[in-house]
C-alpha cells in the first residue's frame, strides 16, 4: 500500500512537469500578450516592462528561470496585471475562499444526492422515486450559471433575505447562495447515479441471499448494499471534488466571492502567464492528489480491490 | 448639451447658493439640504482594480480611486474645469515650456508630513524611471517634459527630467514643445505625488492597507481583491473640513445584471445600465436612472493598408456604408441609453469643439440611403458585383446586436454581404494591430478633455491608427493644431475631411448610463470625462 503510494506520487512529478511545459507554451502561442491593450504601448516603454519580468529572454529561459524559483525560492512569480500582488499572494487569498465553499458544496451536494438515489431505488416506481427522479432531473437542467441570478433574483432582490454578494469572511448569510447554485447540478447527477447503482446491487445474489436470510431490509441496505452502490459514486465524486474545490467562475461572477475560479479565467483573458501557470500547476497537483484519494478509497468500498 | 438627458440628480436641482448658512450639523453648507447620517457611497466596478500605486495604476476604476487617495498639482470641478489641488496656481512663460506650479503650504499626507515640491519631483522622475517600467510612462512623453522620452528609453539617467522643487512649495517643469494645455494633464493619476519615504521602507507593498500613506482626501483602509475596497477619511487633508462623504465602498461585482440587481435590492448607490434596459429603469425609477453625455466614441474602422481589401480604396464604398447606417436604429433599439448619434469622430461634447456641418446629418435616413445606393452602384458594385467583405468584433453581447445591425442594414439596402467575426479581446486587439482585418470595430474614450485625443487616432503615424489612415493635409492640420491659439478651427476642418473620406463609420458617442440613488449629491454629470472625487458628494437624508 505505502509502496503504491510512493509510486503514484513519483509519477505525478512528471506529469504536472508536463502539464506546466505544455501549458507554458499554449499561453505563449496564444495571439496577444500580457501587455497588449487597445493602447498599444510605445515600444520603448514596452521594452522596460518586459525587461523587468524577463519577457524579453528566450522562451526556454523563460521556462527556466520559473521552474528553477519554483522549486528554489517556492515562488510562482509575479502578476502582470494586479501590479501589488503575486501569484503565492492570490493564491493565498483566492483559495481558501474556493476551498470553504467548494467544500461546503461537495458535502451539500454528496448528502442530497446520494439521500434522493437511495430512496428512490428503495421506494422503486413509487411517489417517491418519481420524485426524487423529478427532482434530479430539475437540479441537473439547472448548472451554476442558471442557479446565480435565479437564486439572487429570489433571495435577494424579492425576499430580501440574504445579501446579494460579497464573502465577509466566509459568513454564513454570504455562503448559502453560492453553495447551492454550486451544489445543484450536482446533486441531480448524484442522485441518478447512486439511483442506478443501488437498483443494479439490490438485484444481485448477495442481496437476495441476505434477504432470503432473513435480515431485515435495514441491515440488508446499510450493511450489505451501500458499500458496492457507493463504488461507482465515488468515481464521480473524484473530479467533482477537483473541480468544486478550485471554484467555479460562475460563481466568483455571480456571487463576487473572490474565489480562484474567476481568477484563473481572469488571467488567461488578460494572458496574466504567471497566475494562469500557477493556478494550472495548483488544480493539476490537486487533480493528481485526490485521483490518488479515489482510489485509495476504492480499496476500501471493494474488497476485492488490493494495492 | 440640448441632447442631454437628466432625469434625476437632486443635488444639482437644488444647489442654490444660501449665503451666510450656519454650517449646522447635518445639514449641507451651501445647498441647505438635510445630511443623511450614514455618510457612506458604496459603488460598484466591473473588475478589480490593477494597482492604487498613481505612477502605475491603468485601469479607469483604479484612477477612480487614486483620485481620492492622491491629489496631484490641479483638480477638475464639476464641469470638468480646473481648480486648485495641492497646486494654488501656476504661471508660465511666454514661449508656454516651462511652467511653475506654486503649492500651498497646508497640504499634508495622511501621517501628518508636509506635502512638498519634492514629493511630485520623486513622483515624476518614478513615472519615467525604467526601473518601475510603469505602463504609463508614455504619459510624461505626452506632457512634453523635457528628457522624459530619453530617459524612458534608457538613453539619460533619471535625474535629468526636467522638473526641479525650486523651494518646498514650487516646482519647475521644463517642456521640450509649447503646449497650452500642460495643466490640464497634471489632473491625471501618473502625475500624483508619492510618499517617497514609505515607498522606500515597503517596496511593492506599500500600497496595502495599513502601510500605504496618502495625500488625498481619503485613505485606504480595505482592500479584499475582487471583492471590495473601502477608503475613510483622511483626518489630514489639508481641505478635511468641506468633505462630506466619510467612506467610500467599491464593490467588485463581474456582471453588470447581478450589479443592477443588488443596486435594486438597497446594496449600491451606483452601478452602470446594461445595454438596453434604460427605457424600462426610467419608466419604473425616474429619479434614479441617469444618463448624460461621456468623451467617448464607437466607430467601425476600415482597413486602408496596403494589404486591405481593394474595394474600400474607394472613398465611395465607404461612404456608401456609412450613409446606409440607421444610427437612430442603433442608438434608440439596441443601446437605449440616452447615446447620441455620431456623425463625427470626436463627440459633441468635447471642449471648445466646434461640430462642423456634415452633410450627412443633415439628411433622413432615406435620403441617405438612396445616395448610398447610387455611390456604390458609381463604384460598380450591384446585384449582379455584391460587396464582400468581413466585419470584426470583439467578443460582447452588446457589440454582437450592433454589428448583427449594421450588417442586417447593408444587406436590406444595399445587397453587401457582410460576414460577422467575433474575437476574444487580445486576439482582436492583435488582429486589428497587424491590419488583419476588413472592417474593425473600435472606440476610444478621451485621454484629456480636448478634440485631439480623438483626431489624433487618424494622424498617418499614430501608433493608433489601425486603419492607416493617411491624408496628409490632416497630418498637417493636427501638427499645427499642438502650438495654435485657436486649434477649434483645424479640428473641424479634419472632421470636414473625414466626412469626406470617410476612414471610419462614427456610429454613436458614448452616454454614462446610470442607476444612481437620489440621495447621491452633485455626481458631476457635466463633466464628460467623469473625473469624480468622492470630497465633492454628500448624501442626504431620505
Amino acid at each position: 500500500m505505502l509502496a503504491y503510494i510512493i509510486r503514484r506520487l513519483l509519477v505525478a512529478v512528471p506529469t504536472i512537469l508536463l502539464l506546466i511545459v505544455a501549458c507554458f507554451f499554449l499561453m505563449h502561442f496564444a495571439p496577444g500578450g500580457p501587455f497588449t491593450s487597445e493602447r498599444p504601448l510605445p515600444p520603448a516603454v514596452l521594452a522596460n516592462i518586459e525587461a523587468r519580468y524577463g519577457l524579453d529572454q528566450p522562451l526556454w529561459k523563460q521556462l527556466w528561470d520559473y521552474l528553477y524559483n519554483i522549486v528554489v525560492h517556492f515562488d510562482f512569480g509575479p502578476s502582470f496585471k494586479f501590479k501589488d500582488r503575486d501569484v503565492n499572494d492570490i493564491i493565498a487569498q483566492g483559495f481558501p475562499i474556493s476551498l470553504t465553499y467548494g467544500s461546503l458544496s461537495f458535502l451539500f451536494a454528496t448528502t442530497i444526492g446520494v439521500g434522493l438515489g437511495i430512496a428512490a431505488a428503495i421506494k422503486h416506481n413509487s411517489w417517491i422515486d418519481y420524485f426524487a427522479v423529478g427532482l434530479g432531473i430539475a437540479a441537473q437542467a439547472l448548472p451554476n450559471f442558471i442557479m446565480g441570478p435565479i437564486l439572487i433574483l429570489t433571495f435577494t432582490l424579492w425576499l430580501g433575505w440574504l445579501p446579494g454578494g460579497g464573502w465577509n469572511g466566509g459568513q454564513w448569510p454570504y455562503l448559502i447562495m453560492p453553495v447551492i447554485a454550486l451544489a445543484t447540478s450536482y446533486v441531480g447527477s448524484i442522485a441518478r447515479i447512486t439511483r442506478s447503482s443501488m437498483l443494479e446491487v439490490l438485484n444481485s445474489n448477495f442481496i437476495r441471499t441476505a434477504r432470503a436470510k432473513g435480515l431485515p431490509t435495514r441491515t440488508v441496505i446499510w450493511r450489505h448494499a451501500l458499500k458496492p452502490t457507493l463504488l461507482p459514486v465515488v468515481s464521480y465524486l473524484g473530479p467533482v471534488f477537483v473541480y468544486v474545490l478550485t471554484g467555479s467562475v460562475f460563481v466568483d461572477i455571480y456571487f463576487s466571492t473572490g474565489g480562484l475560479g474567476q481568477a484563473y479565467v481572469g488571467s488567461a483573458l488578460s494572458r496574466d502567464y504567471a497566475v494562469l501557470l500557477g493556478v494550472t500547476i495548483l488544480y493539476g497537483a490537486l487533480t493528481v492528489i485526490v485521483n490518488l484519494l479515489t482510489d485509495l478509497a476504492y480499496a476500501w468500498f471493494d474488497p476485492k480491490i488490493r494495492y | 448639451m440640448n441632447k442631454y438627458i437628466r432625469t434625476s440628480l437632486a443635488g444639482l436641482l437644488t444647489s442654490t447658493m444660501i449665503t451666510g448658512a450656519a454650517f449646522a450639523a447635518g445639514t449641507h453648507p451651501t445647498t441647505g439640504e438635510a445630511l443623511a447620517d450614514d455618510q457612506t457611497f458604496t459603488y460598484r466596478i466591473l473588475d478589480e482594480h490593477s494597482s492604487v500605486d498613481p505612477q502605475v495604476v491603468e485601469d479607469v476604476s483604479g484612477a477612480e480611486i487614486v483620485r481620492d487617495l492622491f491629489e496631484g498639482l490641479m483638480n477638475q470641478d464639476e464641469d470638468g474645469n480646473l481648480v486648485p489641488g495641492v497646486a494654488t496656481g501656476f504661471t508660465t512663460n511666454d514661449a508656454k515650456d516651462v511652467y511653475t506650479f506654486t503649492l500651498r503650504d497646508n497640504a499634508k499626507w495622511s501621517n501628518g508630513d508636509p506635502v512638498t515640491a519634492g514629493d511630485f519631483v520623486f513622483a515624476w522622475k518614478r513615472a519615467v524611471d525604467p526601473a518601475l517600467s510603469s505602463p504609463y510612462a508614455w504619459y510624461m512623453e505626452l506632457m512634453s517634459i523635457e528628457n522624459a522620452s530619453e530617459i524612458i528609453a534608457g538613453e539619460k539617467p533619471v535625474d535629468d527630467l526636467a522638473v526641479k522643487a525650486i523651494d518646498d512649495h514650487t516646482l519647475e517643469v521644463k517642456l521640450s514643445a509649447p503646449l497650452s494645455y500642460f495643466p490640464q494633464m497634471t489632473t491625471h493619476a501618473t502625475t500624483f505625488p508619492a510618499p517617497q519615504k514609505v515607498i522606500e521602507e515597503f517596496g511593492d507593498a506599500w500600497t496595502k492597507p495599513g502601510n500605504i500613506v496618502s495625500n488625498g482626501a481619503y485613505v485606504l483602509t480595505e482592500h479584499l481583491p475582487q471583492e471590495r475596497s473601502v477608503r475613510e477619511r483622511n483626518e489630514m487633508y489639508w481641505d478635511n473640513d468641506n468633505t462630506i462623504i466619510e467612506k467610500v465602498v467599491a464593490l467588485v461585482i463581474n456582471d453588470e445584471n447581478v450589479a443592477l440587481t443588488r443596486y435594486l435590492a438597497g446594496e449600491l448607490d451606483r452601478t452602470e445600465v446594461p445595454a438596453g434596459q434604460f427605457p424600462r429603469l426610467q419608466k419604473e425609477h425616474p429619479e434614479e436612472a441617469i444618463s448624460f453625455p461621456r468623451l467617448c466614441n464607437y466607430y467601425y474602422t476600415f482597413n486602408l493598408s496596403e494589404g486591405g481589401p481593394e474595394a474600400f480604396k474607394d472613398p465611395n464604398v465607404r461612404q456608401a456604408l456609412s450613409l446606409a447606417v440607421d444610427r437612430k436604429i442603433i442608438t434608440e433599439n439596441i443601446m437605449a441609453g440616452g447615446q447620441p448619434q455620431a456623425y463625427t469622430f470626436a463627440p459633441e461634447a468635447t471642449a471648445g469643439f466646434t461640430v462642423p456641418d456634415v452633410e450627412m446629418a443633415s439628411m433622413s435616413q432615406a435620403e441617405r440611403d438612396e445616395l448610398a445606393k447610387e455611390l456604390l452602384a458609381e463604384a460598380g458594385y450591384g446585384a449582379d458585383n455584391p460587396l464582400s467583405f468581413e466585419m470584426v468584433y470583439n467578443t460582447s453581447e452588446a457589440h454582437k446586436k450592433v454589428a448583427v445591425a449594421l450588417s442586417q442594414m447593408w444587406k436590406q439596402k444595399l445587397g453587401v454581404n457582410a460576414e460577422l467575426a467575433n474575437m476574444e479581446w487580445k486576439v482582436f486587439l492583435e488582429e486589428r494591430g497587424n491590419q488583419n482585418f476588413d472592417l474593425a470595430r473600435g472606440a476610444w474614450c478621451g485621454d484629456y478633455n480636448e478634440a485631439s485625443t480623438f483626431l489624433d487616432l487618424l494622424q498617418s503615424d499614430s501608433g493608433y491608427n489601425d486603419g492607416k489612415y493617411n491624408n496628409a493635409k490632416v497630418d498637417e492640420l493636427l501638427a499645427s493644431a499642438k502650438t495654435a491659439d485657436d486649434a477649434a478651427p483645424l479640428y473641424t476642418e479634419v472632421e470636414r475631411i473625414i466626412a469626406q473620406e470617410t476612414p471610419v463609420i462614427p456610429i454613436y458617442h458614448y452616454a454614462g448610463v446610470y442607476m444612481m440613488d437620489s440621495d447621491v449629491g452633485n455626481w458631476p454629470v457635466n463633466n464628460v470625462e467623469q473625473n469624480w472625487y468622492s470630497k465633492n458628494l454628500y448624501k442626504t437624508a431620505e
